[in-house]
C-alpha cells in the first residue's frame, strides 16, 4: 500500500515539476515535406497554415493538457539533416513525421530514423511516429508503415509508437500526443 | 595556459573571467530549460566582445557557440533576441552550418513582426545567406529598403551593399528602391533632438510589445541609399553625373533633398571623381560645390573646400573662396576642424603657395597649438607659404617640438624643409644644421630616409654645402643601423668624394665600414673605394687606395671578395677602368629586362650566350631622369590623394607588352622572339571614322608581322570576318603567308586585332617597302530589339592609309654611345660616306629634325639643336636590330639660302649592310 502510495505521489510530484517550471522540449524530424511545420502550427494555433520549405528551424511553445510543449521543428532537406543531431541534447521526446503517400522515400526516411536513434544523446527518449496524409490516394497504413520501419524487436529501450493522422484536417493529432504524454510521464 | 596566464598579469581579474576557455565551457546555459534571458545575454556580451578585441575562435568552437545561440530563438525576449543576432553576425564567418538560422531570420524579418529587432535580423541575413538564395529574399529586402522607419530601411540598405558584390544582378533590380529611400521627403520626426536617434536600441528593450518606430532626424538612411545607388551605378558615368545633378539641388544647392551631411559629403567626394574623368562637366559641379560651401554643416563645407582644392589645374580665382571656408576652420574651437583645415592648406601649399598665404596670419597663431599634428601642419605649410625672413624663427620652433612628435609627422617636416633648401639656398647652414641634429636623434627607417634625401639634395643642388653635407653623412654611417641607407651614403661618397678638395678624408670613413660592417655595407664601401682609386688625380692617393683593396681579397664574403679582385685589376689596367668604372651610359633597363625575359623563357636560346649588344643603351643623365623620384624639387610626401595616372609606358615596356601579346598567338610561336617592334603607332584612319585602324610592325628573323588594331565606332552594327588585305607597291621582297582575320568585331570588343605575317625571302637584306591597305569585312546590322545580328549582311571595303616598312623605327632603333672613341674604333668596319644637296629643306634645323625622324637614331651631344646656322655636323648612334650591330651617323651639313641644305653623310657600321641600310633610308 505504501509502496503504490509512494509511486503514485512520484508520478504526481514529477507531472507538477515540469508542468510548472520546465518546457518539455521536443524534437519534430523527419523528411522534407513530410508536414512537420503544418503539424506544429495546427497543434499551436489549431489552423492550416501555408508554408514554405523550412531552411533552419521553427520553434514554438504548444500548450496541450495544461502541459507546454516546445516543439523544435527542424528542416528536412537533406541539407539540413546533419546539423539535426546540434539539437540533440536534452530532448525529453521525438516526433518522427513520415509522408504515408511518398513511397519511394520510405526507405530513405527509415534509415534517417535509425541513425537518429543510435545517438546517444537520444537513448531511452520516447518515440512517437506520426504517418501524415493518411488522406492521400495510396497512402500506407500505420500498421504497413510500422512494419517496415521495423521498430518492433529492435527498440527495446524506449517506448515508441506509430499513429496514423492527416494535419491538415487534424486528425489523429491528439491521440499520438496523448500517448506522447503518456510516454513522457512514465519514462 | 600559459597564454591565460599572460593575459591575467595584463588586465588581472576581467581577462580571466573573459577567457575564451571559460565562455565556451559555460555555453551550457543555452541548453537550460527554461533559459535564463539574463544569463545568456551576459554571455553573449562576452562572446562578442572577445571577437571585437581580436580573439579566434577555431571554426569547431564557433560552430558549437552558434548553435548554441540558435537555441535562444525560443525566448521570445527581446533584448536578448537582439544579442542573438549581434552574436551570429560575428560568428557567422567561422562557423559552419549558418543556413540553420535562415527560417528564423526570415520570420523576423516579416513585415507583420512589430519588433524592434526586425532592423537586426535584416542585418544578420546578409551575412548568413549565399547568392544563390539572395533571390528569394528579394521581397523582403525591397520592401524593407522602403519601410517608413529608418532603422529598418537603413538595416536593408547596408545589408544590400554587403550582398552586392556576390549577388551584383539582383541587387542592381533594387534600384528602384534605393532611389526613394535617398528621396524620402521627411520621416516622422517628433523629437527635435540630436543626431543619430536610430541606433537608441536601449531605450525600449523594457517594453516587448509596443514596439514604437523611433524617429530619426538624422536622415542617415539618405547616406547608406545614396551609398548603394553609387555601387550600382558606379561603373556607368552618365547615371552617376545624373545622380549628382538630380541629387545636387540646382546651382545654389538649396533645392537638394539631401539632408543628411555625410550623404551631401559622399555626393561632394562622387562629384569630385566625376569631375575629374571628365572635364566637361566641371564648371557644373564645381558651381554646386560653391552651393555647399555655404552649406550650413562644417562637415560639408569642409568636404566642397576640399574637392575643390583638390582639383587638377585648379585657378587662382577658383580657390579664393575654399580658402576663405578652411581659414574660417583655422580659428575654430574643434580640433578636428582645425586639423582638417591645415592638412589641406598644407597640401595646397606645394602647388598655390600664394593662394595659402592669405592664411599666414591664422596659421601662425596655430604654431604652438597643443596638438603637435595641427602644429606640424601649420608650421610646414609656414615654411612653404612664407619668406625667408621667417625662416630661421620658424625653423626654432620646430627644433622645440621635433622630439614630441611621431615619425610620420618628422618626416613631413623633413620633406618641407627639404624643399625650403632649395627654395632659399641662402639658408642652408641653419637648414643643414637641423638635418644633422635630427640625424642624431632616435627615429625609424622612413624618417632617416628622408633626413638622408634631403641631404643628397642638397648636395646635388647646392654646391656651397657639399663638403660640410658629405662630413655630416660620414659621421651618420659610422653608427647607423640601416643598411641600405649605409649602402646609399657609400655610393654617393664614392661618386663625390674624389671630386672634393681633400679626398683622403673620406678614406677612413669608408675603410671602417669595411673592417665593422656587415656583408653588404662592406660590398658598398669596396665599391666606393674603388672610384676613389680610379677617379682620382693624386698618384699617391691610387696607390693607397691599391694596398686597401687587396686587404679585402681575404673577405669572408664571396660578393666582398669579387669586387675586390675586380677592382684591384682595374685600378691597376686603365681600358678596363674606362670601360667598368668611368663608362656613363648604361643599358636601357626596361629593354634589358624584356630581353632577357625573352631570353629565359626561350629553351632554345639557352645554348648560346645572352647577347647584350642588341641592347639599346641611354646616358646616365637619361636614366636619371626616368627613375626622377617624384619627390625631388616641389613634390612633397604630405598624405594626398594621389589618383593621378600612371605615367605613359616608355617605349621598352609598350614592346614586352607587343612580345607578351605576340607569344599569345599560336599560328606566330615558332617564328622565335621579336626583333623590333615599332615604336609608334601609326594611324590608317582619320580620327573620326567608322572604323580605326592603327599599325603595328614586328621585324622577326624571317618574317614581318603588321599588326592592325581595328576599332568599330558602330554601336548597331558588326563586323565579321574582319580582315586587311595588302598590297606591295613594287616587288618588296616579302611573300605573305596569312592573315589572322578577327571572326566578330563591336563596340565593346574593339580594338581586336587583325594579323598580317609576310616572309622575308632573304632575311640578312634589310627589306624596305611600302603597301596598300584595304580593310575588308561583311557589316551586320544588330536588331535594336534583341540585340541579336540579322542573317544577312553585306560585303564591303574600306581604303586605309599606306603603310611603309622604312629603316628608321622598323630596323633601327636609338641607343647612346661615346661618339668620338666608337667613332675611332669603327675606322675599320664597314664604312660609307655619300653627298646629298636637300633642296626643300629651309635650314639645318629642319634637316636635323628630318634625318632624326628617318633614321630614328640617337642624337649625341645636343648635335640636334645646331648652333650655327650655316654650318654644323650632327651625331647620331643606333642599333640595327637582328644582330646589325652599332651604326653610327656624321652628317656634316652646309646651309645657304636658295640652295638648300648640303649633306655629307658618313657612316660607320659594325656589318656592312647595316651601312648600306643607313645610306638608302636617306637617298629613298
Amino acid at each position: 500500500m505504501g509502496l503504490t502510495f509512494s509511486s503514485l505521489l512520484n508520478s504526481f510530484a514529477s507531472l507538477v515539476r515540469w508542468s510548472k517550471d520546465k518546457d518539455v522540449r521536443i524534437l519534430m524530424l523527419g523528411l522534407d515535406s513530410a508536414g512537420k511545420t503544418t503539424i506544429l502550427y495546427r497543434l499551436q494555433i489549431g489552423e492550416v497554415v501555408s508554408t514554405i520549405p523550412t531552411i533552419g528551424f521553427n520553434v514554438e511553445t504548444v500548450e496541450y493538457k495544461n502541459i507546454k510543449f516546445q516543439v523544435w521543428d527542424l528542416g528536412g532537406q537533406s541539407s539540413i539533416r546533419p546539423y539535426w543531431r546540434c539539437y540533440f541534447p536534452n530532448t525529453s521526446a521525438i516526433i518522427y513525421v513520415i509522408d504515408s503517400s511518398d513511397h519511394s522515400r520510405l526507405g530513405t526516411s527509415r534509415s534517417e530514423l535509425l541513425t537518429m536513434l543510435s545517438e546517444d544523446e537520444l537513448s531511452g527518449v520516447p518515440l512517437l511516429v506520426f504517418c501524415n496524409k493518411q488522406d492521400a490516394d495510396g497512402a500506407l497504413k500505420p500498421e504497413e508503415i510500422s512494419e517496415q520501419l521495423g521498430l518492433a524487436g529492435a527498440e527495446t529501450a524506449r517506448q515508441w509508437s506509430v499513429h496514423g493522422c492527416c494535419a491538415t484536417k487534424g486528425e489523429g493529432l491528439e491521440e499520438g500526443l496523448d500517448w506522447l504524454v503518456n510516454a513522457i510521464q512514465n519514462k | 595556459m600559459a597564454y591565460v596566464s599572460k593575459k591575467e598579469e595584463e588586465s588581472g581579474l576581467s581577462s580571466y573571467y573573459n577567457n575564451k576557455t571559460t565562455i565556451i565551457q559555460e555555453a551550457r546555459v543555452f541548453n537550460d530549460s527554461p533559459i535564463s534571458p539574463r544569463k545568456c545575454r551576459a554571455l553573449l556580451t562576452r562572446i562578442v566582445y572577445l571577437l571585437y578585441i581580436g580573439e579566434t575562435f577555431s571554426s569547431q568552437e564557433a560552430t558549437t557557440l552558434f548553435f548554441g545561440t540558435t537555441k535562444l530563438f525560443q525566448h521570445k525576449d527581446s533584448a536578448l533576441r537582439q544579442m542573438v543576432y549581434l552574436a551570429i553576425k560575428e560568428l557567422a564567418p567561422t562557423a559552419e552550418g549558418v543556413i540553420m538560422v535562415t527560417g528564423s531570420i526570415m520570420k523576423d524579418m516579416q513585415p507583420n513582426s512589430e519588433v524592434i529587432y526586425r532592423p537586426n535580423a535584416i542585418r544578420a541575413l546578409c551575412r548568413i545567406i549565399d547568392p544563390s538564395m539572395a533571390q528569394g529574399v528579394e521581397r523582403f529586402i525591397k520592401a524593407a529598403i522602403v519601410d517608413r522607419t529608418p532603422s529598418i530601411s537603413s538595416a536593408a540598405l547596408v545589408s544590400s551593399y554587403h550582398l552586392f558584390p556576390q549577388a551584383k544582378d539582383i541587387v542592381k533590380r533594387w534600384v528602384n528602391e534605393a532611389q526613394e529611400a535617398v528621396n524620402a521627403k521627411s520621416s516622422p520626426s517628433l523629437f527635435g533632438g540630436s543626431s543619430g536617434g536610430y541606433l537608441n536600441f536601449g531605450s525600449s528593450s523594457s517594453s516587448n510589445s509596443g514596439y514604437q518606430p523611433i524617429p530619426s532626424t538624422s536622415y542617415i538612411t539618405q547616406y547608406h541609399a545614396l551609398g548603394l545607388l553609387y555601387l550600382i551605378r558606379q561603373q556607368d558615368r552618365m547615371a552617376v553625373t545624373k545622380m549628382i545633378q538630380q541629387l545636387g539641388g540646382g546651382k545654389s544647392g538649396a533645392g537638394t533633398t539631401l539632408k543628411n551631411s555625410m550623404a551631401l559629403c559622399m555626393l561632394i567626394r562622387y562629384a569630385a571623381k566625376v569631375m575629374e574623368e571628365d572635364p566637361n562637366i566641371q564648371k557644373q559641379i564645381l558651381d554646386l560645390l560653391d552651393g555647399w560651401l555655404r552649406h550650413k554643416s562644417d562637415m560639408v563645407n569642409f568636404e566642397a573646400a576640399r574637392a575643390i582644392c583638390e582639383m587638377k589645374h585648379v585657378t587662382a580665382t577658383q580657390l579664393t573662396k575654399p580658402i576663405a571656408v578652411l581659414q574660417l576652420f583655422l580659428s575654430s574651437p574643434k580640433p578636428v576642424l582645425k586639423f582638417a583645415a591645415t592638412r589641406t592648406l598644407a597640401a595646397l601649399a606645394l602647388t598655390h603657395p600664394a593662394g595659402v598665404a592669405a592664411c599666414n596670419v591664422d596659421l601662425e597663431n596655430l604654431i604652438a597649438d597643443p596638438n603637435r599634428s595641427v602644429a606640424t601642419y601649420a608650421i610646414t605649410t609656414l615654411l612653404k607659404t612664407g619668406n625667408e625672413a621667417s625662416v630661421d624663427r620658424l625653423m626654432k620652433q620646430i627644433t622645440g617640438f621635433m622630439s614630441e612628435i611621431s615619425d610620420e609627422f618628422k618626416v613631413i617636416v623633413v620633406d618641407a624643409i627639404r624643399s625650403l633648401c632649395l627654395k632659399f639656398p641662402s639658408k642652408h647652414v641653419s637648414m643643414l644644421a637641423f638635418l644633422s641634429g635630427v640625424l642624431r636623434d632616435e627615429g625609424g627607417y622612413e624618417f632617416k630616409r628622408a633626413v638622408v634625401e634631403a641631404m643628397f639634395d642638397m648636395i646635388k643642388y647646392i654646391a656651397d654645402c657639399k663638403e660640410q653635407a658629405l662630413s655630416h653623412l660620414c659621421e651618420f654611417i659610422e653608427d647607423c643601423e640601416f643598411t641600405k641607407l649605409s649602402v646609399r651614403v657609400l655610393h654617393l661618397l664614392g661618386v663625390e668624394g674624389p671630386r672634393a678638395p681633400q679626398p683622403t678624408k673620406y678614406i677612413r670613413y669608408i675603410y671602417n665600414r669595411v673592417v665593422l660592417e656587415n656583408a653588404a655595407v662592406r660590398a658598398a664601401a669596396v665599391s666606393s673605394l674603388a672610384k676613389f682609386g680610379v677617379n682620382s688625380i693624386d698618384a699617391g692617393l691610387r696607390r693607397s687606395v691599391g694596398v686597401l683593396l687587396s686587404r679585402c681579397l681575404d673577405d669572408v664574403d664571396d660578393e666582398v671578395r669579387d669586387r675586390a679582385a675586380m677592382y684591384v685589376r682595374i685600378v691597376k689596367e686603365k681600358p678596363l677602368a674606362v670601360a667598368y668604372v668611368k663608362e656613363d651610359s648604361v643599358f636601357s633597363l626596361a629593354a634589358l629586362e624584356s630581353k632577357l625575359v625573352a631570353y629565359v623563357n626561350d629553351a632554345a636560346a639557352a645554348t648560346q650566350p645572352f647577347d647584350s649588344s642588341a641592347i639599346p643603351k641611354i646616358s646616365r643623365a637619361q636614366l636619371a631622369a626616368e627613375a626622377s623620384r617624384p619627390s625631388t624639387l616641389d613634390t612633397i610626401a604630405v598624405p594626398t590623394r594621389t589618383n593621378a595616372s600612371p605615367p605613359p609606358p616608355t617605349a621598352a615596356e609598350t614592346q614586352s607588352t607587343y612580345a607578351q601579346q605576340l607569344t599569345e598567338v599560336t599560328e606566330l610561336a615558332d617564328y622565335g622572339p621579336v626583333l623590333n617592334s615599332s615604336a609608334k603607332l601609326v594611324q590608317l584612319t582619320e580620327a573620326e571614322t567608322e572604323y580605326q585602324v592603327t599599325c603595328v610592325k614586328h621585324i622577326f628573323k624571317e618574317h614581318v608581322v603588321f599588326q592592325f588594331n581595328v576599332s568599330n565606332t558602330l554601336p548597331d552594327t558588326v563586323l565579321e570576318q574582319v580582315s586587311v588585305i595588302m598590297q606591295p607597291q613594287t616587288e618588296s621582297g616579302l611573300t605573305e603567308d596569312f592573315i589572322l582575320p578577327v571572326p566578330t568585331l563591336t563596340v565593346s570588343t574593339s580594338p581586336s586585332i587583325v594579323y598580317v605575317s609576310l616572309t622575308r625571302d632573304s632575311p640578312e637584306e634589310y627589306v624596305t617597302a611600302s603597301f596598300q591597305c584595304i580593310l575588308k569585312f561583311i557589316s551586320k546590322e544588330l536588331d535594336p530589339s534583341t540585340g541579336e545580328p540579322e542573317d544577312e549582311g553585306y560585303e564591303d571595303e574600306y581604303q586605309l592609309e599606306e603603310v611603309d616598312l622604312t629603316a628608321g623605327g622598323d630596323y633601327i632603333i636609338p641607343s647612346y654611345s661615346t661618339f668620338s672613341s666608337e667613332w675611332d674604333r669603327l675606322r675599320s668596319g664597314a664604312t660609307a660616306t655619300e653627298t646629298f644637296s636637300l633642296t626643300a629643306m629651309e635650314s639645318i634645323k629642319a634637316a636635323c629634325d628630318s634625318i632624326i625622324e628617318i633614321l630614328n637614331m640617337e642624337p649625341l651631344g645636343g648635335t640636334e639643336m645646331p648652333s650655327s646656322a650655316s654650318v654644323h655636323t650632327l651625331q647620331l648612334s643606333g642599333l640595327v636590330t637582328g644582330g646589325g650591330g652599332k651604326v653610327l651617323v656624321r652628317c656634316r651639313m652646309t646651309f645657304s639660302k636658295g640652295q638648300g641644305v648640303a649633306l655629307e653623310l658618313g657612316v660607320r657600321a659594325e656589318q656592312e649592310n647595316a651601312c648600306a641600310l643607313v645610306v638608302s633610308a636617306i637617298s629613298g
